[in-house]
């Protein structure tokens, strides 16, 4: 072996764990307490603790406003290392409070990389705890359910961290759409990324029917989709009333995904009662449990989410499965609405709702996530059909 | 298709004996397939030459067949079982191209069988590249520039569009075998013509050549109801152009971003779409540009392969199983994920881990082949580790690999190379990339340098610059526990802390363990902890939450680690037959290994399995989270027997052979000892440890001797010398001697016959599994050399004294459990060669010869049972079995397919018949010699075996050969009374020559006996032009006499065949006890 001319160690190969990393603790409101490396901002901030066992796609889910008000840990075993690009994108910032996670990779390796992992972290300013044991949080929280908690970077120590976590609050009741919402309408005209070896058909076009996506949160990634098929799309904030709506001559609507408890948005029922009949309407995720909520039905907290991009669900017109990427706490509940609204898919895993329609009105939703980003493209038929309603709307 | 459609009798396919790019994987997907369909009710029909497989254990199909994988006898068996389907996909190509030819000579459709899990057309789609190619294109999916020829000049001709380099690869040949990239004009034009031999369509595609392009695969499944799932991405660190059976891979994909991975996601199902694969277990593999993210796609396989097994082993899910379900018409959604118990199959794996396939190679076993990669396989096995970052499961596998390494640290030939030398070395894919690019690293190359050579991704080279950066801070300093912590988790052994330290492994073990830093056991759930398991697979790593279960009475059984020439399948068959003995004597049955083609490594198969590195950190680790109650280590072969003295020393219980017994039977000065005391005879032989004392010696023992260093195993550098300079010779080029290192000298026993016995001992009883003759004489590796049970030429009165001594040894030793021993018989006299006290490789062979599951017995003796209450007695094979070895000779071109003393077979077939002619024949079909009924012969013989050219060339005659002989042979012959022999010569020595008769077929047979190494080494090659025109040759008098009684049986008719179990229901009562 040959030894070192000069005699030093080549710091910037050194895996970090050896550059003396500040402590990171992760505390639940249970009082368990996890330990790791402190990245990112330095902080101690609270909020609740999901965890997403998708393999890839961290810079999408970080800045999936769903994540809004969570601690997000990701249970693969490397994150960072294909950098930052504005394309994958979900929104302007980075939503999820702080992220947790087994290993962090600040240089990328990817030719779509347009930002180091390392200046976009700094950037953002979100706290981050790398080293962690994520399999170990997981139990913990697959036990225990979703459960708020703190994540420290700054060195609080772990008795003034249990304190707190104890009093860290969870969503339920929170009206955190309106948080991330847009506050003024805008219009979307970008299509998805696509792969040099599959070039873009032609998007644009004269006959592009106009929807509107309701902003709970919206992932760009859901107004890339509908520009694929065709549509025109005017993005609005959540505040808007169904006149307004209807009286732009949208041919149909999308009710977004968004953060937090469907039960607390505000105004969304009287805007979607107002709307269902009238045109089209594609919910997605918290659009369908806002959906479910107003034809009548309940919404539950699921014991722990479902939040990966692995979860089979069956079509039930066609009998299909589809792979689908899902991340929500709440779920509509089957047996709460009413006969008329006709359950198009369920969770194959537990069984749980998964989708919901009113045909004779136009109405579609589905809770998992069609657009992906991240997870499979299964169901991107979705918005092929929602664009094929669209039309028909204004034929 | 309902579930009222499920067939009630299925017929399964296997792989066959185990070749370079087709090895145990298939026995571990055919055992989850048989396993699948009995769960599903049906009468499962196996097929496979291979007795070294699980899968042809008699009590799992209901009817197993141990017979050629040819047209004829798969055609004989169907005719008497009538199956109502046949699954092809679950072995190999070998299988899913019996499948066309059953269909295609419409045997199937006569007999009424439905062809299930695959189509022919897609076969055909899939292995057709030109039509593959099209079929791709009218899909809408990108695949590279390329032309299918069928002749050297249409080759030149595409060259013209394609351009150089141009990647070869011939249609329907197995791992890439026959292909290769052409860098110019002539190297292409030699590959070509190769390649179009290769291929038994004469078909090859000339490739556009995207070297240094990414390399990713994805494992898929899907089910008639078009339910589709990637089981597995898989990446490859080593980019395009190095065939991925033998590239370092990673699962899951590592470089991709959600949206290309999900491009390539998109992609499979349409290549399934496209080429029609409606139900089943599939992989796609892609080429991706580092620099713009297009891609291609390659190929893909309509059926489970070695990458499946690897998917299966990395993410929990048994890949092979589901699809013998759904190739029954069983949705997805309708099959329970075993691993949780309440989720169902139709999802895809989340791994919370990285997994590191490391390949293993044999180049050292074919002097004269240099150890390059390329778009051919040539690796013989592999490992994989699991580890919560790739830095630890890259170190884990490399601590797997068993070639004495633990770490990137360079070995010494590579650290003493200048910087030209590394950079040269680097230019050329080889098995020790990985460590030039560490050296390269710690040399302090830049990242674009590499990058430049070996188009490895930046951050595989990032990772592992990393390791090599902490291996000097490791070096600098005192370790406290904030580094330590960091070393173990980034996956640093012990011993290389303690080489970097100074000190030893067991203080380093010993500190860690102060420090409370203890390895933990991880779950391999399908699921990153979303859901709770039930089923114990564990791996070893750092972490806050130990999911060791609780354990009650475990016996770890350890197992044989990665295959490689010397040491294959037939342990993992023991080591799994010994769970079940395990579990009869009332304890849970463990497991350790880190193969993970074999059927050991299935959670399936035992009470807890341990994915890990065989390796005395990782096995003691285990023993501390299992406290086991015993510890099995003779059953794995030489991998788990070398870690039984540092078990002992950690007062771990070995259950067996107490170690001093093994040591006795090493140790050459006590085994020669024990033999006076027993009044055994071995051939005389010497140790010397220098040139001078070896002449002296030689001398005295006079010549020819077998030679070989004393500090290798399984026959490595082993040779026989005729004289004093061959023997000097010898110590110049193979073993340099000195008092460190001795070298042996033995008497070699010219025309001796060499007789395998295996047997079980239980300290009071001692219990022969069976006696096998070696076809060859000695001088041939047992390995390597064909055997009959029971002996054909011994008499009686020999195999008794053969069982007298067995016996007397045994006892002696103090063996519990199995034990091997190896006679040479001259003129009627019994000379002992070796003892290993422990499983051999041909217990599973004697096990489906006698119906008598041995290595199970043993392990229930190794627990305490005594043989007297087992009702044991000495095994009686039910027909005249066969072995045969099959060799790798074709994948290193040039190399002398001669066998001899070091052993270089990959695999073996059986043959059983009614009489020697009829096994033998049927396991050199099953070997894949295309056996003639007549023709012409060719003879070629050494002086030394002249003697006993007369008597063979009658007997050929006799059978209605016409005789060709070289002309030294011809005139002996002519001399001798065969005057119509027809004399032909070497290359260039005369018309008409050898090689250009074996090419037009002018040959039917060649018995070519070589005179020596160096005559062999000078001589241009007889046998390897045989080779290479796929003639069937044979290198020995007894081989060539053996063949002769093959062709007469062939001539009397075909070849019945005959069920495993048609000879286990005549078997005494006390045989229900055991299973």
């Amino acid at each position: 072996m040959l030894p070192y001319a000069d005699g030093m160690t080549n710091r910037r190969n050194l895996p970090r764990q050896f550059n003396s990393p500040g402590p990171a603790h992760l505390v639940l409101t249970d009082g368990t307490v996890f330990s790791g490396f402190a990245a990112g901002a330095s902080s101690a901030i609270d909020g609740e603790v999901v965890f997403n066992t998708s393999m890839t796609g961290y810079q999408e889910m970080l800045t999936d406003p769903s994540y809004h008000g969570q601690i997000l840990c990701l249970t693969t075993s490397h994150v960072g290392q294909v950098g930052i690009n504005a394309l994958d994108a979900e929104s302007d910032r980075v939503w999820a409070r702080a992220l947790v996670v087994q290993d962090l990779d600040l240089v990328p390796s990817s030719w779509r990389s347009e930002e180091d992992t390392s200046d976009w972290l700094a950037r953002i300013g979100v706290a981050v705890g790398w080293g962690f044991d994520v399999r170990a949080i997981v139990r913990q929280i697959r036990t225990a359910g979703a459960v708020p908690g703190v994540l420290a970077t700054d060195g609080t120590a772990v008795d003034a961290l249990v304190e707190r976590a104890r009093a860290a609050r969870g969503t339920d009741g929170c009206d955190l759409a309106r948080e991330v919402a847009c506050g003024e309408a805008y219009a979307w005209d970008k299509g998805p990324w696509r792969s040099p070896s599959h070039p873009a058909k032609n998007e644009s076009g004269d006959d592009r029917p106009p929807v509107a996506v309701i902003d709970f949160g919206v992932k760009r990634s859901i107004l890339r989709r509908l520009v694929a098929e065709g549509l025109r799309v005017r993005v609005l904030p959540p505040s808007v009333t169904a006149r307004e709506v209807l009286a732009d001559g949208h041919a149909g609507v999308v009710l977004s995904n968004g953060p937090g408890d469907p039960a607390a948005v505000a105004g969304a029922r009287d805007l979607i009662d107002g709307l269902i009949g009238k045109v089209p309407v594609l919910g997605i995720c918290l659009g369908c449990q806002l959906l479910g909520l107003t034809l009548g039905g309940r919404t539950v907290k699921l014991p722990y989410g479902h939040h990966g991009g692995n979860h089979p669900v069956r079509e039930l017109a066609s009998s299909k499965v589809l792979v689908t990427s899902q991340n929500h706490n709440y779920a509509v509940e089957e047996s709460s609405l009413p006969r008329e609204v006709e359950v198009t898919h369920i969770n194959l895993t537990d069984g749980t709702l998964e989708g919901l329609a009113l045909p004779r009105a136009g109405v579609e939703a589905v809770q998992f996530h069609p657009e992906a980003a991240p997870g499979p493209n299964d169901a991107v038929g979705l918005f092929m059909r929602f664009a094929e309603r669209c039309r028909g709307t204004r034929s | 298709m309902s579930r009222a459609a499920i067939p009630e009798s299925v017929c399964i396919l296997g792989a066959g004996p185990i070749r370079i790019g087709q090895a145990c994987e298939f026995d571990y997907s055919g055992v989850q397939g048989v396993k699948a369909l009995r769960e599903e009710g049906c009468r499962v029909v196996l097929v496979n030459s291979n007795p070294a497989t699980v899968m042809t254990d008699a009590r799992l199909a209901h009817r197993s067949y141990v017979e050629p994988l040819i047209l004829s006898s798969v055609t004989a068996v169907l005719e008497r079982e009538r199956p109502n389907a046949l699954i092809p996909t679950l072995g190999g190509q070998t299988a899913l191209n019996l499948a066309v030819e059953l269909e295609e000579t419409g045997v199937l459709e006569r007999l009424g069988i439905r062809l299930l899990g695959a189509s022919v057309r897609s076969i055909r789609l899939a292995e057709d590249r030109e039509e593959f190619r099209q079929a791709m294109a009218e899909a809408g999916l990108p695949v590279l520039p390329a032309t299918t020829v069928t002749s050297v000049e249409e080759g030149i001709r595409a060259l013209e569009t394609i351009g150089l380099p141009a990647i070869l690869r011939p249609s329907f040949t197995l791992g890439g075998w026959g292909g290769g990239t052409a860098h110019d004009r002539s190297s292409f034009e030699d590959l070509l013509r190769h390649g179009l031999e290769a291929s038994p369509t004469n078909q090859v595609l000339v490739e556009t050549s995207v070297l240094g392009w990414k390399e990713f695969e994805l494992e898929v499944m899907r089910d008639f109801a078009g339910a589709f799932v990637v089981v597995c991405s898989i990446e490859n660190v080593d980019p395009m152009g190095v065939h991925t059976g033998d590239s370092i891979t990673v699962a899951p994909a590592q470089t991709l971003t959600d949206r290309e991975y999900q491009v390539l996601r998109d992609a499979a199902r349409g290549v399934l779409d496209a080429v029609g694969v409606a139900t089943g277990g599939a992989n796609v593999q892609f080429a991706v540009n580092p620099v713009d993210g297009s891609y291609a796609i390659i190929e893909m396989n309509p059926r489970v392969s070695r990458s499946s097994a690897l998917a299966s082993k990395a993410t929990g899910f048994p890949i092979a199983r589901i699809a013998a379900k759904v190739a029954l018409g069983r949705r997805l959604d309708e099959i329970s994920n075993d691993i949780t118990g309440t989720t169902p199959a139709s999802f895809e794996p989340a791994l919370d881990y990285v997994v590191v396939k490391i390949p293993r190679f044999a180049f050292e076993k074919f002097p004269g082949t240099e150890p390059v990669l390329g778009t051919a396989m040539k690796a013989v096995g592999e490992v994989a580790a699991m580890g919560r970052s790739f830095e630890e499961a890259l170190l884990k596998a490399i601590r797997s690999l068993e070639i004495d390494r633990d770490s990137l640290d360079a070995p010494a030939d590579l650290a003493a190379v200048d910087d030209d030398g590394l950079a040269a070395r680097l230019a050329i894919a080889s098995p020790e990339r990985i460590w030039e690019l560490a050296e390269g690293l710690r040399r302090g190359w830049t990242e674009e340098r590499l990058i430049e050579s070996t188009a490895v991704d930046p951050w595989f080279l990032r990772r592992i610059g990393g390791l090599v950066a902490a291996e000097a801070l490791l070096r600098d300093q005192d370790l406290d526990l904030p580094t330590r912590t960091a070393a173990k988790r980034l996956g640093f052994a012990d011993s290389q802390l303690a080489r970097l330290q100074k000190t030893s492994p067991e203080s380093e073990r010993q500190r860690r363990l102060d420090l409370e830093l203890r390895r933990i056991r991880r779950r391999v759930d399908t699921c990153a902890a979303e859901f709770e398991a039930r089923t114990p697979y564990l791996y070893g790593s750092f972490g806050d939450r130990d999911e060791q279960p609780a354990a009650r009475r475990s016996v770890v059984i350890l197992g044989g680690g990665p295959v490689r020439i010397g040491q294959g399948i037939e342990f993992d068959a023991c080591c799994v037959e010994a769970v079940a003995g395990v579990r009869s004597e009332g304890f849970e049955a463990v497991m350790i290994n880190c193969n993970p083609e074999t059927v050991s490594t299935d959670y399936d198969a035992v009470d807890r399995l341990h994915f890990d590195p065989l390796h005395i950190e990782d096995v003691l680790d285990i023993c501390d989270a299992e406290r086991p109650v015993g510890v099995i280590v003779q059953l794995g072969g030489q991998t788990p027997l070398k870690l039984a003295e540092d078990l002992e020393n950690y007062e771990i219980p070995i259950w067996g052979t107490p170690r001093d017994a093994i040591d006795r039977a090493e140790d050459r000065g006590r085994f020669s000892e024990l033999l006076r005391e027993l009044g055994l005879r071995q051939p005389p032989g010497r140790m010397i440890s220098s040139a001078d004392e070896a002449e002296a010696a030689g001398e005295t023992l006079g010549y020819p001797l077998l030679v070989r260093p004393s500090y290798v195993l399984g026959g490595r550098a082993m040779e026989i010398v005729y004289g004093p300079d061959e023997l000097a010779e010898y110590l110049e080029r193979a073993a340099a001697v000195d008092p460190d290192r001795p070298v042996l000298l033995d008497n070699f026993l010219e025309q001796a016959s060499e007789v395998d016995v295996d047997a079980v001992a239980d300290g009071e009883r001692v219990v022969i599994c069976g006696i096998m003759e070696h076809i060859e004489e000695a001088g041939v590796h047992s390995g390597d050399s064909g055997a009959v049970t029971p002996p054909v030429s011994l008499p009686l009165e020999v195999q008794a004294e053969l069982r007298r001594q067995v016996r007397l040894l045994a006892l002696a030793l103090g063996v519990r459990g199995l034990m091997n021993v190896q006679f040479a018989i001259q003129e009627g006299v019994v000379y002992l060669i070796e003892v290993n006290p422990r499983a051999s490789r041909t217990v599973p062979f004697l096990a489906r010869a006698t119906g008598m599951p041995w290595a199970e017995l043993a392990a229930r003796v190794c627990a305490g049972a005594s043989l007297a209450e087992l009702g044991v007695h000495d095994g009686v094979p039910s027909e005249v079995a066969v072995k045969l070895p099959v060799f790798p000779f074709e994948r290193f071109p040039g190399v002398d397919p001669l066998p001899g003393p070091e052993m270089r077979s990959t695999g073996e077939v059986m043959g059983r018949g009614r009489t020697f002619g009829e096994a033998f024949a049927k396991a050199a079909l099953a070997a894949g010699w295309r056996l003639p009924e007549d023709g012409r012969v060719l003879l070629s013989f050494a002086d030394r075996d002249k003697t006993r050219l007369p008597a063979l060339a009658a007997r050929f005659e006799e059978l209605g050969f016409e005789l060709l002989a070289t002309e030294g042979t011809a005139r002996l012959l002519r001399d001798s009374g065969f005057p119509e022999v027809r004399t032909v010569f070497k290359v260039g020595q005369g018309d008409p020559d050898i090689p250009h008769l074996l090419a037009e077929g002018g040959i039917d047979l060649v018995v070519n006996t070589a005179a020596g190494r160096k005559a062999a080494r000078d001589a241009p090659s007889i046998r390897r032009a045989a080779l290479d025109a796929n003639v069937p040759y044979f290198t020995t008098i007894p081989g060539a006499y053996a063949a002769a009684e093959a062709v007469a049986t062939l001539r009397r008719g075909p070849l019945a065949v005959r069920a495993l179990q048609d000879d286990l229901a005549a078997k005494p009562p006390w045989a229900a006890n055991l299973s």
